[in-house]
């Protein structure tokens, strides 16, 4: 495994992003889209959301957009171009690059989602809660980065099989609902603004099940990649 | 028939199991009453679809490793018998939380994570079916697979003890079996039902085995 090689690959995927802006543009629209339909179904100009519900709403919107982006990544690769990474680079550096091209990606479309979604949803805060932010933003890079590393690997699986795109949902959801939870768990306790160690256990335990999903993503990679 | 013993032991241990569970002496204990007789059965089934499942990746990594289908073969109808205990282990402890708990569903974490379990390897045998060409298949399922048994762990064994509200025994600061099992009386039947159950899962397995390799041996 080659750094150059990594960070060459991350640098063609995000130029290969940057030169089709409408896909990136579509994936914040997409984001953008949904939080105004559940505003507008939520009926928020009545009245705010239970925290809870705010908190939980924000992560499966972002769930759905990160399996949207995400699915991308292996699926639409034509053959030809998959063949020709096939020659030029060893699998391992391709998952390592594809899963911090994802991550980042995953990262800006949740700062972006949680600027707008905080930006119309109103929420009724329970008595004396300062709103932690600096947990929250912890909360989403955590976030971000366990989403890429299982929906990354998962779409290489799915991407071998017909019908990938909706086999993606049925594979990855089962598998990533112990982050999700986990997260939605330290992201609600930054929005109760309870003392900081409180989140710790959570954070370590989000840790520890992003390393494992990089590391079992990265030694099995190479075997999905062979056929 | 030298090769038989443990089919004849696996019926032995699992009608030792039944009598035994039902009808020898059992702890008198606040709620859990008689109901405490599903140890036997509840949680020695779940032992069993731990100790399948984990065969079916060790064979998932082998085939990967060697690239031979008869691997595949035994990683896929291992994850098929442990679902199926899996299954019968989440309606016996769906029947045992309806005594004890007051509802047959209460959305405890282990039962939430229970659930989730099978619903992996539900996803599992889907993904199999999406594809035909036989290696293929066996390559991407044998990655999810263990894929798929990473993700379990930390959901069936870790995040239950750290929920202060789960309802279980053994989790939540609640007293584990342990606890009630002054006597060792249910050990003389837990441990023995554990191999039993186990046995009865690989027979069923090995027979699914042996119709996939004769059905294979048909065709070439």
């Amino acid at each position: 495994m080659n750094k150059n090689q990594i960070l060459s690959l991350i640098g063609k995927e995000l130029l290969s992003e940057w030169r089709q802006r409408y896909a990136l543009n579509g994936m914040i629209l997409y984001l953008a889209s949904t939080i105004f339909i559940c505003y507008m179904s939520f009926g928020l100009k009545a009245g705010a959301i239970d925290a809870i519900t705010w908190n939980a709403l924000f992560w499966i919107i972002l769930l759905f957009t990160a399996v949207n982006s995400v699915a991308k990544s292996f699926i639409q690769e034509s053959r030809g171009r998959a063949l020709y990474y096939y020659s030029i680079a060893s699998p391992t550096e391709i998952i390592v690059s594809k899963i911090i091209y994802n991550a980042l990606l995953l990262l800006v479309l949740a700062l972006v989602g949680f600027v707008i979604y905080s930006f119309v949803m109103e929420r009724a805060n329970e008595e004396g809660a300062t709103f932690d932010l600096l947990y929250f933003l912890i909360a989403i890079v955590l976030g971000s980065l366990g989403l890429a590393s299982s929906l990354t690997m998962i779409s290489g699986i799915a991407s071998k099989a017909e019908n990938s795109t909706s086999l993606m949902a049925v594979l990855s959801f089962p598998v990533i609902l112990p982050i999700i939870l986990m997260v939605i768990k330290l992201s609600k306790n930054a929005m109760d603004g309870l003392d900081r160690s409180v989140s710790t256990d959570e954070i370590l335990i989000l840790v520890a099940i992003n390393a494992i999903v990089f590391s079992v993503s990265y030694l099995l990679f190479p075997y999905l990649w062979k056929s | 028939m030298k090769k038989n013993w443990w089919k004849a032991l696996a019926l032995i241990l699992v009608t030792y199991t039944l009598l035994a569970g039902l009808l020898m002496d059992a702890p008198r204990l606040n709620i859990l009453n008689e109901t405490i007789r599903n140890l036997h059965f509840h949680v020695t089934m779940w032992f069993g679809m731990v100790i399948l499942l984990t065969a079916s990746m060790v064979y998932a990594i082998k085939y990967l490793r060697s690239g031979q289908i008869a691997f595949d073969d035994k990683s896929v109808e291992m994850a098929k018998a442990g679902a199926l205990l899996g299954s019968m282990g989440i309606i016996t402890g769906a029947v045992w939380a309806n005594y004890t708990w007051g509802e047959p569903w209460s959305g405890d974490s282990k039962q939430n994570a229970a659930a989730i379990c099978l619903l992996i390897y539900f996803a599992y045998l889907v993904l199999r079916n999406s594809m035909k060409d036989e290696q293929q298949r066996a390559r991407v399922s044998g990655v999810y697979n263990i894929f798929a048994y990473a993700a379990m762990i930390p959901l069936l064994f870790i995040l239950p003890r750290l929920d202060p509200n789960s309802l279980h025994p053994g989790n939540g600061g609640n007293p584990g079996f342990n606890a009630y099992d002054l006597d060792s009386k249910l050990r003389v039947i837990f441990y023995p039902a554990v191999i039993g159950w186990t046995l009865m899962g690989v027979w069923l397995a090995s027979l699914k085995i042996r119709t996939r390799q004769i059905e294979r041996a048909l065709e070439d």
